[in-house]
């Protein structure tokens, strides 16, 4: 039962993940990607990171998709109002998109079986663990990082002002 | 939290690597075929995802914390991603009244 939960938990993601890009309305693109989100909390959790798993639901599913939600709100395309590309464009991308997944499966198949994954240590993902890892070896790109999430939110703030000849 | 640590044994490491491959050729499939340009934003959302699982399920394998650091920065990367992007595709609605991609197309020659 605990093993077959992982491969429960993987075809919940590739089936919400597929939903998300083969639906017609955006809204419920949205309302996917937000489940295959949360399907990817779960492999955290399975995985024990679980700050990471926290941080997953926190940010992605709880930021990032408002964000894409007000946006879509706020632009009034909850309607199904996309021109379709031509089939034939269509037939292209998908067996583009085939042609790099056996690619890259081809590759992982010339490695010899993997070992399974063994948990060597339990606190590995755990807060108290990242918290010492990220404040002392990664202390620069954390304070980095910093930065690049204020120069974000100067770029975001500028470039959503109304420029002042056009109000 | 025993019993957590117990469920993930036994599971291969390529069982991972093509989970996320698969979910990567998804996201790119959705930035080929799709032309609104909020969904091929939400497709990259996904393949930056399908590294993170990556790379989480290459920590725990190897036992080593950094590759879980590294999803947390990719995290605040993808959240500062997300804020400019909006923002410019907030901007593009603005000045053509659509957010079809093949709009866009002033800089081909």
């Amino acid at each position: 039962m605990n093993i077959s939960l992982f491969y429960f938990v993987a075809f919940l993601s590739i089936f919400f993940s597929l939903l998300v890009i083969f639906s017609k309305n955006p809204v419920h693109s949205v309302l996917y990607l937000i489940v295959t989100f949360f399907t990817f909390t779960v492999h955290y959790i399975l995985l024990n990171a679980q700050f990471l798993a926290i941080v997953n639901f926190i940010v992605y599913m709880g930021a990032i998709m408002v964000l894409f939600l007000f946006v879509l709100m706020l632009l009034n395309l909850n309607k199904e109002s996309e021109p379709a590309k031509s089939p034939l464009l269509k037939i292209a991308g998908v067996v583009a998109g085939m042609c790099l997944l056996v690619t890259v499966a081809g590759s992982v198949k010339t490695l010899h079986t993997s070992n399974p994954i063994v948990l060597q240590s339990p606190t590995l993902g755990l807060v108290k663990n990242l918290g010492k890892v990220l404040f002392s070896d990664f202390l620069l790109p954390f304070e980095v990082s910093s930065i690049l999430l204020l120069s974000a939110m100067v770029g975001a703030v500028l470039l959503a002002k109304r420029e002042p000849n056009d109000a | 939290m025993e019993h957590i640590t117990k469920a993930i044994q036994g599971i291969p490491l390529n069982h991972y690597i093509l989970l996320s491959a698969i979910i990567f050729s998804i996201g790119v499939i959705g930035v080929l075929i799709r032309r609104n340009a909020i969904v091929i934003f939400m497709s990259v959302e996904l393949m930056l995802n399908a590294v993170n699982l990556l790379l989480t399920a290459f920590s725990a394998y190897s036992g080593d914390a950094a590759g879980q650091v590294f999803v947390f920065f990719i995290m605040a990367l993808a959240a500062a991603e997300v804020a400019i992007g909006l923002a410019i595709i907030v901007m593009i609605y603005r000045n053509t009244n659509s957010i079809d991609i093949n709009v866009l197309n002033r800089l081909k020659w």
